[in-house]
């Protein structure tokens, strides 16, 4: 094994750092570098929303049936970034293709659930409630995982997502994760000193009040502020990322990582990925986007030891048909592929066979791989969280982890 | 508790979307009983079809109707886009025009409860024909009969095209419409089987509509056989599995149960929803009834009802634009806020509505939601962005946000005002005679419905003491921006 000059110091700091050093000097004697030790496993989910087009992602390029469906849109096997015999990526996925030579992407092919709809919202609504097609849930299986991780947890820190908006998917029953688009601005508001004047004003009654519940959560929030806030600075990343909106948000959970805050799960989207119209001008940028954004990100957890702890995977609502329409685009569809990218897998590339374009469903992928599996499995094994109480259900786990 | 004025705005909170400034002066010289009388007389008048479609739309689908299912099939991509556009427009403008009458109209009680109905017979749809058809049922219907408004809104070509329905044939029945119809619109989960379900699907089988929204009973399509349903038999069509659905006394229980939870407080009392529930069967599912055994109950008013709710981002809304009367220039900045908010009129998350109560608070929520105040004083400014909705923009940008304020946004710059024009003369009027140290109270008093407000004192400390206007302006700006606030 060679160890580069720049791997080395790193590691040999990180010895000095652990072996030698009294705990209490780490802190300040190590600025550049983290003070977390390997081992603190984080999940980072980056959502694809809109529908992202499975087939021009991972493209079966010796299949017949794919370049006849899509005369104009089917991606040319010279084209694509060839994997195996069978598979190759879109040609903006350079990034992962470098993954996947690495043994750090995993492929897991026709993901769903039964009886698929077709609505964003409510598709999505299932993927982030983790509920069947039929049932209407109101709460997030990642705020579920806050729920049965963090009872008495006095920020609401364990779980981020890099917006304004917080999702369905981090709504607990109890708890809720907290969105952030910029740690420096949390609330960004005029008005800041007087909500904590006010907050510190108020006598807690009975905790059972609506108006407790209230200054519960403003209380958390701002703490929490200040929290992620100082956490956010204490080991900034120095890596270059793009100037893009997903390459500040993974810029900012980097540094975060880099730090010693309490995060598991990190949840970021990019989007829109329905291309019912252009679909290669719309899906080449935001695959550009991703693919530096991500690249970047990897490139900065290699380069400080994190990427072992790391588990990140994209997801989309569905996938698309596969015929594509008369418009230069696809419809939406139902089973999709999801990436697993982490230093730390141990089943790499693609893990279960492409789709089977010749067994379709009114033109639709079937799905073989329920998602909840793939909820499952990071719970139970990246997590050691109790999977069947977060899922409300038993189901299989898979070996990528 | 016994001031009538308490009383009353808690009563104008529940049935209605809060207190009018006009109202103010009222609020103490009537009972209760005076003002609930009022609202169902000021609500009693059928209200008008809102059509907010313009006449490319009409004229196209109008057409339609005539041309044949090649022609339409052929009609080309940019009229389809056109249609798209023009349908999204109207969508955004039936709820621009609904919530300008839920500030506005004196009916009240009647779009208090077309807006419950809203999110009981939640419906995505964007054909804006559709959308303004079931809104005129919800709201012609409001404070009538239950089964007559489940009935219309069971042929609406809204909830029919959401729900599958055109899709539910003799040879290939869809349970879609069947499922939603029994679990959310009158029995709730557990009360009947699935083999209900299948049988009542039968029912329902060639029940649709055309593109101008009409219903349209496909004959062929339809199932004549004999059907089971909660132990009838007979060759049932849908009409009368809704009326066995209505027989079934659970479906007032139901019905009541989540009445109660919207109007009097989100922890239903057992006895008390079994009384209203009762009484709301025995009237024949009279919905003003049923209203009025609620509002001029005892127990309506009781203490630990008051301030009990989480306003909803709609409640929310209208409440400040009822109290402060304002002319927005930027209208769009109700729509943006409606989206980080999380209630989208006319675009509910499922077919079950909003959660409501505790979900719509969480950190970015409650955050945005205080500093609202501060947006209509122009101090602070709309710098956050809510989530893409893909149904609603086919891929499309945001159409919500102007192209300046997208640019600011991308390279980080502030955001930008929603310019409120506030009447405050007509607001600042009602506190003539108020001393000035009384002032911070009595605003209070007006404001919140919690049992402790705001510290006067605080209140005080951040408002603007420069001169009496100035004063009641910012500390009623600052008594708006507190957990307090959010309350009803």
């Amino acid at each position: 094994m060679v160890i580069k000059r720049k791997e080395f110091i790193q590691i040999g700091s990180l010895a000095t750092a652990s072996l030698m050093l009294p705990k209490f000097l780490k802190a300040f004697e190590r600025r550049d570098l983290p003070i977390v030790p390997p081992g603190n496993k984080v999940v980072v989910i980056l959502q694809l929303s809109g529908g992202n087009d499975g087939l021009n992602t991972v493209i079966p390029v010796r299949n017949d049936i794919y370049y006849r469906s899509r005369p104009k849109l089917g991606i040319q096997k010279d084209k694509a970034l060839a994997l195996t015999d069978e598979a190759a990526l879109h040609p903006a996925l350079t990034a992962f293709k470098g993954l996947y030579d690495d043994g750090s992407l995993g492929i897991i092919n026709n993901v769903g659930y039964p009886n698929p709809d077709r609505s964003h919202f409510r598709s999505m609504d299932i993927w982030h409630t983790a509920s069947d097609a039929t049932e209407y849930w109101t709460n997030g299986w990642v705020g579920r995982y806050l729920d049965a991780q963090c009872k008495g947890c006095d920020k609401p820190t364990h779980a981020i997502e890099i917006d304004d908006v917080l999702s369905l998917a981090l709504k607990g029953e109890e708890l809720k994760g907290i969105a952030v688009k910029d740690p420096r601005r949390l609330y960004g508001t005029a008005n800041e000193k007087f909500f904590r004047d006010v907050l510190k004003n108020h006598k807690d009654e009975s905790g059972e009040q609506p108006v407790d519940y209230l200054y519960k959560t403003m209380s958390e929030t701002l703490s929490s502020a200040d929290y992620i806030f100082k956490q956010s600075r204490l080991h900034p990343t120095s890596a270059e990322y793009p100037k893009t909106d997903l390459g500040s948000s993974m810029k900012t959970i980097a540094s975060l990582i880099f730090s010693d805050i309490n995060t598991k799960v990190y949840y970021v989207s990019l989007g829109s990925f329905d291309t019912h119209i252009n679909q290669q001008i719309q899906q080449q940028n935001l695959f550009t986007q991703m693919n530096d954004a991500i690249g970047a990100f990897v490139k900065d957890l290699k380069s400080n030891n994190r990427f072992n702890d790391v588990m990140l995977f994209t997801f989309s609502e569905f996938g698309r048909r596969v015929s594509q329409n008369a418009s230069g685009g696809t419809d939406h569809g139902t089973a999709n592929n999801m990436f697993l990218v982490s230093g730390s897998l141990k089943q790499k590339g693609i893990i279960n066979p492409l789709p089977d374009l010749s067994d379709l469903d009114e033109g639709d992928l079937k799905y073989k791989v329920d998602f909840k599996n793939v909820y499952a499995t990071v719970l139970k094994k990246w997590l050691n969280a109790d999977d069947v109480a977060i899922l409300k259900k038993k189901y299989d786990h898979l070996n990528f982890c | 508790m016994s001031s009538n004025q308490v009383k009353n705005q808690h009563l104008l909170w529940r049935a209605g979307f809060g207190p009018a400034v006009e109202q103010l002066p009222d609020l103490e010289k009537y009972s209760p009983k005076q003002f609930f009388k009022a609202l169902v007389k000021a609500s009693d008048k059928k209200p008008e079809y809102i059509n907010v479609a313009d006449d490319y739309l009409k004229g196209l689908y109008m057409g339609i109707g005539e041309l044949g299912r090649q022609q339409r099939k052929e009609m080309d991509k940019d009229e389809r886009k056109k249609i798209q556009q023009k349908n999204r427009e109207g969508v955004r403008n039936l709820n621009m025009f609904w919530m300008h009458e839920m500030v506005n109209t004196a009916a009240q009680l009647r779009e208090k409860m077309a807006f419950f109905w809203h999110g009981h017979f939640a419906c995505r749809n964007l054909n804006v024909f559709y959308q303004q058809g079931l809104l005129d049922v919800l709201r012609r219907n409001a404070l009538g009969n239950f089964g007559t408004m489940l009935k219309e809104v069971s042929r609406s070509a809204a909830m029919l095209n959401f729900l599958n329905n055109q899709q539910n044939r003799k040879d290939h029945p869809n349970e879609n419409f069947a499922r939603e119809l029994m679990e959310l619109f009158t029995m709730g989960r557990g009360n009947y089987t699935e083999h209900d379900i299948k049988e009542a699907a039968r029912a329902f089988t060639g029940w649709g509509s055309n593109l101008k929204g009409e219903f349209q009973f496909r004959r062929f399509q339809h199932d004549f056989g004999s059907k089971t349903v909660l132990g009838r038999t007979g060759n049932f069509d849908g009409e009368e599995v809704l009326d066995i659905l209505l027989e079934e006394k659970q479906t007032a229980r139901y019905i009541s149960g989540k009445i109660y939870k919207f109007l009097v407080n989100e922890q239903p009392e057992s006895e008390k929803v079994e009384w209203l529930a009762d009484r709301f069967y025995k009237n024949n599912y009279d919905i003003t009834k049923l209203l009025e055994d609620i509002f001029t109950s005892e127990w309506f008013y009781d203490e630990k009802n008051v301030g009990s709710k989480i306003k909803s981002p709609v409640e929310l809304l209208v409440g400040i634009q009822r109290m402060l009367p304002m002319k927005l220039e930027n209208e769009e900045a109700l729509m943006i806020l409606q989206r980080v908010l999380g209630q989208l009129l006319f675009y509910p998350p499922n077919v079950s509505g909003w959660p409501g109560g505790k979900a719509w608070i969480d950190s970015s929520s409650l955050m945005m939601r205080m500093r609202i105040p501060k947006l209509i004083d122009d101090t602070d400014e709309m710098n956050v962005r809510p989530k893409d909705d893909d149904d609603q923009m086919m891929g499309r940008m945001d159409p919500d946000e102007e192209p300046k304020a997208k640019a600011a946004r991308i390279s980080g710059r502030a955001g930008r005002p929603i310019k409120a024009n506030v009447d405050w003369k007509k607001y600042t009027k009602n506190f003539e005679s108020v001393p000035r140290e009384k002032l911070a109270e009595t605003i209070s008093k007006i404001l919140l419905q919690t049992k402790q407000g705001v510290s006067p004192d605080l209140i005080k400390q951040y408002s603007d003491e420069t001169g009496r206007e100035n004063f009641i302006k910012t500390a009623t700006l600052q008594i708006m921006s507190t957990p307090e606030y959010q309350l009803c």
